[in-house]
């Protein structure tokens, strides 16, 4: 039943990711990934991530905020979408062969429902004891993989902070 | 057959980087392909009637150990889609800079007017 109900709504990610690729309007197409974003999230939450579901749902909406603001602002100018035939047809058949040797890549993978991981087993019996934490994904987050936490801290203040240069209002020299 | 899912879901993200010339949807095609590999990450540590990997009281270790999903991908996807958030401002950032320089989201118009 709930692997029924996860590939119904994987099937409405892909009609609404296709939407917000090949709308006219911006506007509709920024809430079409936000419906893209928000099933996702249902999806993690069908796959017992709560804390993944929740982290989606809050960038989400961030994402929509700022994309909104992104193509709200400007007036509407419809980008001509005649496409050359030849580029077109050669990145088409690219992609096709990408597909082809991905999916079959994917035959090598363990069937959906059983993981293979061995460290996980050692995190579930001993997180509790070692960190004290009931939720065991805080305990690999913010013990055993602090460092990755920290990595991350910069990777977002940089960003952010290149984000933040870019928009200044007065550069010194204009 | 739901990995083949995850990647149709992969290579439409892609297929908006390739062919389409609207700057922001290209930043839409890169959005596609994150939330498509966060997916494939999860959808690997899952285990068939599976639990959530918190503790409660009232359960023992061993049915812990026997039913609780893997919670490392987990953990993992949770910093990788933060710092997605990031990229993506940055990139609308250097978008709205784009815009107010050339007039227009065309990539083809922007590679006109260089120089």
């Amino acid at each position: 039943m709930v692997h029924v109900i996860i590939y119904i709504l994987i099937i409405f990610m892909l009609l609404a990711a296709l939407v917000a690729l090949e709308a006219k309007n911006l506007l509709s197409s920024v809430v079409s990934i936000g419906a893209v974003g928000f099933m996702l999230s249902v999806v993690f939450l069908l796959l017992r991530a709560p804390d993944i579901a929740i982290i989606q749902v809050i960038i989400e909406i961030l994402t929509l905020v700022i994309l909104i603001r992104a193509t709200i602002a400007v007036d509407v100018h419809l980008v001509k979408n005649i496409r050359q035939f030849f580029p077109f047809a050669i990145c088409m058949v690219l992609l096709l062969l990408l597909f082809m040797f991905a999916s079959k890549a994917m035959d090598l993978l363990p069937e959906f429902g059983n993981y293979l991981s061995e460290v996980a087993p050692h995190y579930l019996a001993n997180g509790l004891k070692e960190t004290g934490s009931a939720n065991i994904v805080t305990s690999v987050i913010l013990d055993y993989r602090a460092y990755d936490t920290l990595g991350e801290a910069t990777v977002l203040f940089t960003a952010i902070l290149g984000a933040v240069v870019l928009l200044r209002r007065k550069a010194k020299n204009d | 057959m739901i990995y083949i899912l995850c990647l149709i879901l992969f290579f439409i993200g892609l297929y908006g980087i390739f062919c389409k010339k609207n700057l922001i949807k290209i930043v839409l095609g890169f959005i596609i392909m994150e939330n498509a590999v966060n997916l494939f990450l999860i959808l690997l540590g899952y285990k068939n009637n599976g639990i959530a990997p918190i503790m409660t009281k009232s359960m023992r270790l061993d049915e812990f150990l026997a039913r609780s999903v893997d919670p490392l991908p987990q953990a993992l996807v949770l910093t990788s889609i933060v710092i997605g958030l990031a990229v993506t401002a940055l990139m609308v950032a250097v978008a709205i800079r784009i815009y107010e320089r050339f007039g227009t989201f065309d990539i083809t118009e922007i590679k006109r007017l260089k120089g």
